[in-house]
Parts: structure tokens; sequence; C-alpha cells
């Protein structure tokens, strides 16, 4: 039906809250936290919300008329009290399809969470979940491998894989480097990983690093007849160079490699994930710069979205907190968002922080990492959260053990398989963490060191982003 | 601090992946995990090798995986049978989970000479 033009500035509501729509399959789903201005009725904010982050502008513009914009619109369909909060709501909004480039995360997210955040009639907006529709999730790589391949080809079964990240994080020699990849691997960890600022600075040239490490890799394989490998990364200053850097790595039989999705780029991330895909090389995932965006909770991209958008766009594994360790991260949301990374499907639920149900098809799994401030004692814990398809990474619960790193290494290698053949035997880890760990230090003097060592070690500080539940 | 102890060395270890780091399990520590795999729902497989190819991806099947096999007492004694036939091998014990098509968990019941 035609219209006729009317210039000027007509309310977003008119066009955008549509409270009697029913959002199709094929729509993909948002849902906001808003915080309007005072006296900006909840309707107008979360209309200019839709309008902004899909088809509107501020003004009537003529050339609306040369295309049929009920079509292309995202439209509010529903607001909710957020509970315990009388200032904020939730606004639920549905984007056709069309509006999105397929398997391109870069262009959902330059969409949803573009200029619409500095909009003036906000005083804050945060993107708690996307629902992903099939028809978009089918046109994304997603995961080079997933949790299933990986293990074949690390050969690790029936346990979480064991890390550490190599520290210190910054001023090694590559010789030196790979010196501590060597104790950690042969000590009984499966994989070491390049912190995340390593690239390729002054004192350590990446080629040099890679070098190194592949010998100390190799060597420890050797020793141990166990599968070993190191993330090497290949965030680099351009995508020539980090491709580069991941073709030295297959060059040298390296079984995975690493990227920083977020300040590397979703654009940067899908495309060396495609390269992995291509070359059977696994890809280690790390969020740097996540907390600046995920941890207000008025304000931002909750990180249960930017794990979603990290399995569209492409990774084998992902750092998502330790829930008991030196970083952030409540332990419901974060069981909700490992849901998001591993199964097939999730279903709406609250108090894990799951807005909508979630199918994920046959898009493969990504392993759920938990990294910063852990230690032996939290190993039962980290099990029970964790459960067997995820990496438990130790740092300076590995290097600061008094024997050193191998020991290091070797003490929680101890720890986390009684644990494992604790909880298949039946027994309630957690509850009997203690007798657990001792019972298993009897048999491995490192682990006794390393209980005796950070025997008093705690993060117990309260969370500041939590759910929104009463 | 009450334990300063000197520096001990660690020697590395060859192990067979998972368990590889607990000292051997007794019987009944082995039959947990057997009842462990069956209660899971996954399938009992016993695979062996000569100790020269423990890293090899494929070791040899003893028989046939059992399939829907839930007597514990069944798997024990053919863990037994394939130990008596290839004395000087590695056994280990799998569960098999068809549903994603990879090993829910496998470890070494009996180290080959």
């Amino acid at each position: 039906m035609s219209k006729k033009y009317d210039a000027g500035v007509k309310e977003y509501r008119d066009t955008y809250w549509t409270p009697e729509y029913v959002p199709l399959d094929t729509d993909l789903l948002a849902c906001f936290k808003c915080t309007g201005q005072e006296g900006v009725p909840r309707e107008e904010v979360a209309a200019a919300v839709a309008a902004e982050s899909s088809t509107g502008t501020w003004s009537t513009v003529w050339s609306e008329l040369l295309t049929d914009l009920e079509f292309y619109k995202g439209r509010c369909y529903r607001i909710e009290d957020v509970p315990g909060d009388k200032e904020s709501f939730y606004a639920f909004i549905a984007y056709p399809l069309d509006l999105f480039e397929e398997g391109s995360i870069t262009n959902v997210l330059t969409s949803l969470v573009g200029n619409v955040f500095g909009f003036k009639a906000l005083r804050h907006l945060r993107l708690e979940d996307i629902r992903f529709p099939m028809a978009f999730i089918k046109t994304c790589g997603g995961p080079p491998n997933g949790i299933v391949v990986e293990r074949d080809r690390l050969n690790k079964y029936g346990r979480p894989l064991l890390g550490c990240t190599i520290k210190p994080k910054l001023g090694l020699s590559g010789k030196n480097y790979g010196r501590v990849v060597y104790e950690c691997l042969r000590g009984g960890l499966d994989l070491t990983k390049d912190d995340e600022n390593i690239n390729s600075q002054p004192f350590q040239r990446w080629r040099e690093r890679f070098e190194f490490v592949a010998e100390a890799v190799k060597l420890a394989q050797q020793e141990t007849g166990e599968v070993k490998g190191h993330y090497l990364n290949c965030t680099a200053t351009t995508p020539e160079e980090m491709y580069e850097r991941a073709e030295f790595a297959k060059e040298l039989d390296m079984p995975i490699i690493m990227h920083d999705y977020i300040t590397g780029g979703f654009t940067a991330n899908t495309g060396l994930a495609n390269w992995c895909r291509k070359n059977g090389m696994l890809l280690h995932i790390h969020r740097a710069m996540h907390a600046v965006i995920d941890r207000h909770p008025k304000h931002g991209i909750h990180f249960r979205v930017l794990a979603k958008c990290l399995r569209l766009s492409g990774g084998d594994q992902l750092h998502t907190g330790t829930v008991v360790g030196k970083l952030e991260g409540d332990r419901q949301t974060t069981l909700g968002y490992i849901d998001n990374l591993r199964e097939s499907f999730v279903p709406e639920d609250r108090t894990r922080g799951n807005f909508f149900d979630q199918d994920w098809g046959s898009m493969p799994g990504v392993f759920a990492v938990a990294s910063g401030g852990i230690h032996v004692w939290h190993m039962p814990a980290l099990l029970a959260i964790f459960g067997d398809d995820s990496c438990l990474q130790f740092g300076g619960g590995t290097h600061g053990h008094p024997w050193g790193s191998a020991a290091g290494a070797a003490a929680n290698r101890v720890a986390l398989e009684a644990c494992v053949k604790a909880r298949n035997a039946g027994r309630e880890i957690e509850k009997e963490s203690r007798d657990i760990l001792m019972e298993a230090a009897k048999h491995s003097p490192e682990l006794a060191i390393a209980l005796e060592t950070w025997k008093e070690i705690k993060f117990e500080f309260d969370t500041v982003d939590k759910l929104d539940v009463q | 601090m009450p334990f300063q102890s000197t520096v001990g060395d660690y020697q590395t270890v060859a192990t067979l992946e998972t368990f590889g780091f607990l000292p051997p399990m007794t019987q009944d520590e082995i039959y947990d995990q057997i009842a462990y795999i069956i209660a899971q729902g996954w399938s009992p497989v016993i695979e062996h090798v000569h100790p020269s190819g423990s890293m090899q991806t494929y070791w040899s099947y003893w028989k046939l995986p059992f399939f829907g096999e839930k007597d514990l007492n069944v798997v024990v004694s053919e863990l037994e049978a394939c130990h008596r036939a290839y004395p000087d091998h590695h056994v280990r014990m799998v569960g098999y989970d068809a549903y994603t098509q990879s090993q829910g968990t496998a470890f070494v019941v009996f180290e080959g000479r």
C-alpha cells in the first residue's frame, strides 16, 4: 500500500513499538536493558533503540518510501520490568533476518551495538542476550574443529584439559620461554599458552618463540608419551602478519594457535577460524578487553553475547572466567554462558541469565577455559562447575611451586585426576575436597608441597555484575 | 614457613594419559570406574597395543565394542581375558559415547612391559 511523504519528526513508538508482533523463527531477537533519561516514556525509549539499531533515524526521510520499511524495520515487541530495579527495564527487539550479511558477526554487532549506544535519550544501555535464528547460524562457520575433534587430536578423554600460561607474562627471550614451556609439559600439563600480550616484541620476536616452543613441545611429547601443545599467539598488527604466523606454526607441525578476538576484531577472528578449518589447526581464543565492555551491570554488552558471537565467528576454546579465582564472574551466570558454548540446545532460564531458547543445531562446541588466580585447592570446585569439557589453566599455580614449573604441573595433574576419579566413583567432590586432595598428596610430594604453599590464598570479593533476580 | 624444604628434583615420567599420574588402581577402584561408564550409558570398549605403539591413534579392539553391555562382571572378565591373551600389551578401558561419537573416558587398566 503506497503512503504519502509527511516530512517532520515522528515519535519512534508510532513506528517501532509493536506489542502485538509475534516474532518469526527467522528473526534475530535481542534483549536490551534500557535506562532512559528521566521523563522519557519506556515505550519511546525502547522504540528508539529498535529504530536506531535497524532502519530508523531521528527524522522522517522521503527515501524511506522507496522501500517497504515494514519488511526491514526492527521492532520492540515486549517490555519487562528488571527485578529489583525501578529505573531500568528490558526491551525485547526483533530484527528481520535480511538486515544482516550472512555469516557476519561484525555486521550484526555494528547494527545492534553501533550508534544506538551513544543515543542521548538513554542514560545507559546494555545488550543482555541475542537469540540467533537457525537461518543465521547455518551461514556461520563456527568452531574450526570443536570439542569432539579437539579431543581426538589431542587424545584426551574423560577429564578436563590441563594447561597454564607461561610467566612472567613479558620479558623472556625465546629460548628461556621455550624452557618454561618444556618444564610445564614434561611435568604433566597437556597445553601451555602464550600470554595475551605476547605478540612479537623486541625482547622476543614471534619467530624465535615459535621455533623454541616447537622444540619444547616435541621433546616433551617424546619423553612423556603423551600428546602436547602450546597456543602460539598469532594476534598481530595486520591480518597479513597474522596469517604469516599461522602458516609458520603449521610448518612447525604445531597443533594449536591462538587469537585475541576482541582486540583483534571479529573480522580477523572469523578469517583466522576459516584458515584453521582449512588447515586442520586448533584455535584457542583469548578475550582481552571484554571486561571493559561486559562488567558494568547497566551499560555495555553482557559476556553471554560475546561468547555466543565467538562460537559463531569461530574458536575451539574460549576463556570464560573461573568463578572461584581472581577474576569477576558468578556461578549461575557462568554456567549459563558455558552452556551456550558447548550444548546444542540451551533453554531460556533467567536464573542462569539466558533470556531466550537458543538452538545451535549442528554447530560444534567450544571448550570453556578457566584461567586466572586458581590453584590446586580450587580443583574440586573447578571440576564440579566446569565439568570435563573445559580447560583448566593454572599460571601462578604452576610456576609458583617451590620446586619449579614441572613439579607444579605434576601437582595439578595429580589433583585433577584424583578429583575425576573420585567424582566417577560417586563421591561429592566439593564437600569432600579436602579429603580427596590430602589422600592424593600421600602419593605425590609435589602435590603435598603445592597444598601447603597455597593453603591460605582466597579471592573472596563479591561480584560487581549480578543476575537481576530477587 | 613451617615446611621450608630443600628443592626436590622432578623426574619426567612416561605416562598413558588419563589417570597416568595416579598410583595403580585397586580392583575395587577399577570396578568403580567401569560402573561409572555403564551408568553414563556409554558402551564399554577394550583396546590393547604393544607398548611400542602406545602413541598410535588406533589400538587394537579386543573383539568388538561391547555395545549396550550393562553387566560389570562381563566387562571385568573380558578385560582379564584380553590381558591373558596379550600379557605384554597395554590394555585400556574406553567408555564410548555414540551420541557425541567420542570417548566419554579412557584409561589404562593393565600396563604392558
